[in-house]
């Protein structure tokens, strides 16, 4: 298992999300009423709060999903107002749904969004074969899936869009023990090619030693910020 | 070894589209959702139609408007299919985080709309030569086959923009054919009179179809244009 990278010696160099006093709103109600964090590059951080905590709104605010209110925030070196399309182009979000065309293929789903950055047909076949879904899996309808096949197809399009942020909401969901071990070590595999991951759990330990630092969201903000047990164990 | 960005966002806004057109196409191919549904529910809407009026004679001259008549109600349905599978697991919140160009969502959406619209039109003009036996005029085939494309356009864009408005509406099945119905009212109107002179079911000559085209352009144009830039704004809220 390789360790966890070190982000301060990322050759992208400082701060993949920096948020200061952010606000968002959704149907009048705050849901992140001054968030103050930010993540540096290469990092793996796993939010965690409970429901209603603002841990999603924080991954769609991050994602350009959510327009922010009040405050200020950067995203991969962005003003996430002013820039918030090239913010898009760049950050990958699994949430709750996964994106999915359940009438197509596993393979024609991966195919469509690598497609969409110009993603050429060996790198849609390796993320295939990386998550797992090479074969005769390929060619089944994502409809006709497990939960968990589901799940590894959404993150085989988050791989073939080569994202540098990903914002993943629950990953662990829907996937048995094997599936969770092949994501954790994606997410590491991810952080160490120089990706920056966020994870929102509640499944904080199995995340948690993921993790090289844990923030605590209550009430829209974050409210805790601390190191991950699992800090250059990569275990 | 780090991910390679270098390319993301370099793929042309019309290759987006067309990857959007495609692949509703393909889905539209797999599922049959048109061929199986919509294609019945319109031609039985136009046998109604034939019991309901009984009159040959009058049949054949409220033929051109019981073809959009229909056309329009399928529209509906063609709408709601289309966007049901952007939102079923959260594909639409996927390619706008994709930072796929709302203008790109807007015209392959619209594309494979029109695509499909055409073959339902084409089904439901056999249908009513079928039960009704209008015929096409020495001359008016230009008229009929520019109307079909005008109007075609013009529904697909309307249909793509409302769909989009009410894609992430509670009772959105509801609220579609009430903000689409009253829009596409131009096109019912400027369609059914031109097909009428290309026909010549109502006594009027072909040179009196070729006005309303100036319409139905005008129609599709302003919701080309708009469309395009309120899309955006519209999927975003």
């Amino acid at each position: 298992m390789s360790p966890a990278p070190d982000p301060t010696t990322h050759p992208g160099g400082g701060l993949a999300v920096e948020f200061t006093d952010a606000v968002a709103i959704v149907g009048g109600f705050p849901v992140l009423a001054g968030a103050n964090f930010h993540v540096r590059r290469g990092e793996i951080v796993l939010l965690h709060g409970p429901n209603g905590a603002g841990k999603t709104s924080l991954l769609r605010l991050c994602a350009g999903l959510l327009p922010l209110e009040r405050g200020q925030a950067r995203v991969l070196g962005l003003d996430l107002v002013r820039q918030r399309a090239d913010v898009r182009r760049r950050v990958g979000l699994l949430g709750h749904g996964n994106g999915l065309y359940v009438d197509l293929t596993v393979s024609e789903n991966v195919a469509f969004w690598g497609a969409t950055v110009g993603a050429g047909a060996g790198e849609i076949a390796a993320a295939l074969v990386r998550m797992g879904l090479d074969g005769r899996l390929a060619t089944v309808a994502v409809g006709r899936c497990s939960a968990g096949q589901k799940r590894r197809t959404a993150l085989a399009c988050l791989v073939v869009r080569r994202a540098e942020l990903w914002l993943l909401d629950e990953p662990h969901a829907s996937l048995d023990a094997v599936a969770r071990d092949e994501l954790d070590d994606l997410l590491r595999k991810a952080a160490a090619a120089g990706a920056t991951v966020i994870v929102a759990s509640h499944e904080t330990e199995r995340a948690a030693p993921l993790a090289t630092r844990q923030l605590a969201v209550a009430g829209g903000r974050v409210v805790d910020d601390t190191p991950s047990p699992g800090v250059g164990r990569g275990t | 070894m780090a991910p390679d960005h270098s390319v993301a966002g370099a793929i042309p806004p019309w290759r987006l589209a067309w990857l959007i057109a495609l692949k509703d196409l393909r889905i539209e191919a797999r599922s049959r959702v048109v061929v199986y549904q919509v294609l019945p529910f319109a031609v039985i809407v136009m046998v109604m139609f034939g019991f309901a009026l009984d009159d040959d004679g009058i049949a054949q001259r409220v033929a051109p408007g019981l073809i959009w008549l229909a056309t329009l109600f399928s529209l509906l349905v063609v709408v709601q299919r289309s966007f049901a599978v952007e939102a079923a697991d959260g594909a639409l919140d996927a390619l706008r985080v994709a930072g796929v160009d709302a203008v790109s969502i807007f015209l392959g959406k619209a594309l494979a709309m029109a695509a499909q619209l055409v073959v339902l039109e084409l089904v439901l003009f056999v249908t009513a030569v079928v039960l009704y036996g209008p015929r096409v005029r020495p001359g008016g085939l230009a008229l009929l086959v520019v109307t079909w494309v005008l109007a075609t356009i013009g529904l697909a864009l309307v249909g793509t923009l409302y769909g989009g408005l009410t894609a992430g509406f509670t009772g959105r099945e509801t609220l579609l054919p009430l903000l689409v119905l009253p829009v596409v009212a131009p096109v019912l109107i400027g369609a059914t009179r031109a097909v009428e002179s290309a026909l010549g079911t109502t006594g009027a000559a072909v040179s009196e179809g070729w006005p309303w085209i100036g319409l139905l352009t005008v129609f599709a144009g302003a919701f080309g244009v708009g469309g395009s830039l309120a899309f955006g704004p519209l999927i975003d809220e």
